[in-house]
């Protein structure tokens, strides 16, 4: 029996399945959506990330389990509260390509209950003026670019200043300065008391803003909660990363005093954050390992043992998973960290959001990544 | 059925389809010249090649096939001259079909396209997610179905009134159309079967997975109907009476019927292109 929803909870999808036809796009998917907060949705191609967010819009129905968006099941009867509440932005920019952007976002303005007239204009003009998209607003939308389009997608999300935000690849066809841009404003959106629910498949921009995770594969959650938590889960101990030209004496370090587990990535496979092969200062290749400690304190003693067995060592780094390493380690164990064989684990509890230092920091990457 | 429905948001639906239909010059280009074609070029040039140029042999023909008409009908026709009397069967009895199979044209292929091609250009999601409900939707498509095909009627029968009281007006000597039998095929019979169609139309259209599918298909469906509604046109135009009420009025009964189950047979999956098992 799923627990009673709370009241922090903006969005509770609980053991949803949903067929079509023979295809299971949802099993047993359970979401908490915590209000205020910005969750993201990572999954491959067919995880069913746009399908749980048509059900959190009661656009869709459940076959078995229950979905309730601020407090009510949004496919029922009450469902038009639920949506008037929520603003959505779907994989395609799901424009009208023969009215221009003033008329699309009238459209939705009306849908929403906001009318007509001069006030309703200027909060249009408001709108497309915060995604740089105004002075396009006279142009039809089928001259569009792709990324133009999904500016106007956005801005029409916002108009109704909804309470919740769905957005499905909000950054996909947007260059660069657009994309960084977009998450800014989705910061911003959650510091105005909102709440962001965003499906991607790029981590990198997940890293920068998720406040918690939820990673989904073959239609269910595999794991949720805060980045740093589940980092915490799946290392439980200190993890420095050595990088040697000596893969051999590495893989050695196994023998040491308070060392838990080393894995050794041979030269070909070691590679920097950026993906760059891994080479000393004279070019030649290194080997790193991976090398988990029962306390920090242990890795001058480990470097020691090294340099005094004569072997080079070209870096130590303390290891803090990314959100790419988390989202791997999820996929490969599928959702236990304590038994990689038993896929059936519950996901660990949800946990409150992530405020860390180390997680702001995180946040943060991105927007200094675009400066 | 249509307690709890917004109707300025069935508006707001209407309108912008026509707005996208006013843009779409590909469509109401070629449409303009089928209400023109049927309206004013050939009533044009039948009545006058009748009652100016005074072509015998047609008038010989029409003259045999009034025959055959009903004596009430016959009883209706006026003029003095056998030209005057033909032109005014055929200006009164025998365009029927113009009123009939113009609107359920434009009208079919408006509403084919309107569901599905919603889905078709991802638009449907945006109206899934939206607070509109679906018998909103399904309305304010209806509307903009049905507007089209009406508005032609309406200018299309005002030119050929016209046309039809300046060519064989003349002949009698006065203005007579439309006649009252027209006003009550205009205004009474002709609505109810362009709902009729619509409704199986539109149905169709949230059912099918392509515009040429749903363009294609509805053929089938509103051929039989142009068909019925010819029969029962032409029945209100040689009928007198009561005839024209009666047959208006089950055609309403008929279209309330059938847009109740078009109300209750599309839901917000359909506008995602997610039809029950597909």
């Amino acid at each position: 029996m799923p627990p009673p929803m709370t009241a922090d909870l903006t969005v509770a999808v609980r053991r949803v399945s949903r067929r079509f036809g023979d295809v299971h796009a949802l099993t047993d998917l359970t979401i908490e959506v915590p209000t205020g907060a910005i969750t993201v949705l990572l999954g491959p191609n067919g995880a069913g990330k746009t399908t749980a967010i048509r059900m959190i819009t009661g656009a869709l129905g459940p076959d078995d389990g229950s979905v309730e968006v601020f407090g009510v099941d949004p496919s029922g009867p009450e469902g038009l509260s639920v949506r008037s509440r929520c603003g959505v932005v779907s994989a395609k920019p799901s424009l009208y390509d023969r009215l221009d952007g003033w008329d699309n976002l009238r459209y939705a303005a009306e849908l929403y209950g906001m009318g007509r007239g001069a006030e309703v204009d200027e909060r249009i003009h408001d709108a497309a003026s915060r995604f740089g998209i105004e002075a396009a607003m006279d142009q039809m939308v089928g001259g569009y670019s792709t990324g133009m389009k999904t500016r106007l997608a956005l801005a029409r999300s916002v108009l109704h200043g909804p309470d919740l935000l769905l957005l499905d690849e909000p950054t996909s066809g947007l260059d660069p300065e657009s994309a960084v841009a977009v998450l800014e404003m989705i910061r911003s959106m959650t510091d105005e008391g909102r709440t962001v629910l965003m499906c991607t498949h790029l981590l990198l921009e997940a890293e920068g803003l998720a406040d918690q995770v939820v990673v989904m594969e073959h239609g269910t959650s595999l794991v949720w909660g805060a980045p740093a938590d589940l980092a915490r889960q799946y290392w439980p101990t200190p993890t420095v990363r050595i990088a040697s030209p000596d893969g051999t004496a590495l893989a050695a370090l196994a023998e040491a005093d308070g060392v838990v587990e080393v894995e050794v990535a041979g030269p070909a496979d070691a590679t920097t954050d950026e993906g760059a092969s891994l080479v000393d200062h004279r070019g030649a290749p290194l080997a790193t390992a991976t090398v988990e400690i029962d306390r920090p304190e242990r890795v001058p003693a480990l470097v020691a043992r090294l340099v005094n067995a004569g072997v080079p060592v070209a870096s130590v780094v303390p290891f803090d998973p990314t959100l790419e390493d988390l989202y791997f380690a999820v996929r490969r164990t599928r959702g236990n960290p304590a038994d990689p064989a038993d896929g059936t684990h519950s996901p660990p509890p949800l946990v409150a959001t992530d405020t860390s230092p180390s997680a702001r920091a995180r946040r943060s990457r991105v927007a200094e990544m675009a400066r | 059925m249509l307690s709890n429905i917004d109707w300025g948001r069935v508006r707001t639906v209407a309108r912008t389809d026509l707005k996208q239909l006013i843009q779409a010059r590909d469509f109401w280009i070629p449409m303009s010249l089928l209400g023109g074609f049927f309206f004013v070029v050939i009533p044009l040039i039948l009545l006058l090649s009748i009652t100016t140029i005074g072509a015998n042999d047609v008038v010989a023909q029409v003259s045999q096939t009034l025959e055959v008409l009903p004596a009430s009908a016959q009883d209706q026709i006026q003029g003095d001259t056998p030209e005057g009397r033909t032109g005014y069967a055929l200006a009164v009895f025998l365009f029927a079909p113009v009123a009939v199979v113009v609107p359920l044209t434009i009208s079919t292929a408006v509403g084919a396209a309107t569901i599905v091609g919603e889905r078709e250009r991802g638009t449907g999601e945006f109206l899934a997610h939206s607070p509109a409900g679906v018998r909103e939707i399904y309305l304010g498509k209806l509307i903009a179905s049905l507007l089209p095909g009406y508005v032609t009627v309406i200018i299309g029968f005002t030119a050929y009134s016209l046309i039809v009281n300046l060519t064989v007006g003349n002949e009698i000597g006065y203005w007579f159309f439309p006649t009252p039998q027209w006003w009550l095929m205009i205004l009474w019979v002709l609505p109810p079967f362009l709902a009729i169609c619509l409704s199986l139309v539109l149905r169709l259209s949230a059912k099918v997975s392509s515009t040429a599918a749903a363009q294609q298909a509805s053929g089938l469906i509103s051929l039989p109907l142009i068909m019925i509604a010819y029969s029962q046109a032409t029945g209100v135009l040689f009928g007198a009476g009561a005839m024209p009420i009666i047959v208006g009025a089950v055609a309403w009964v008929v279209a309330g019927f059938s847009l109740s189950r078009g109300l209750r047979s599309v839901d917000r999956s359909r506008l995602l292109g997610l039809a029950a098992g597909a």
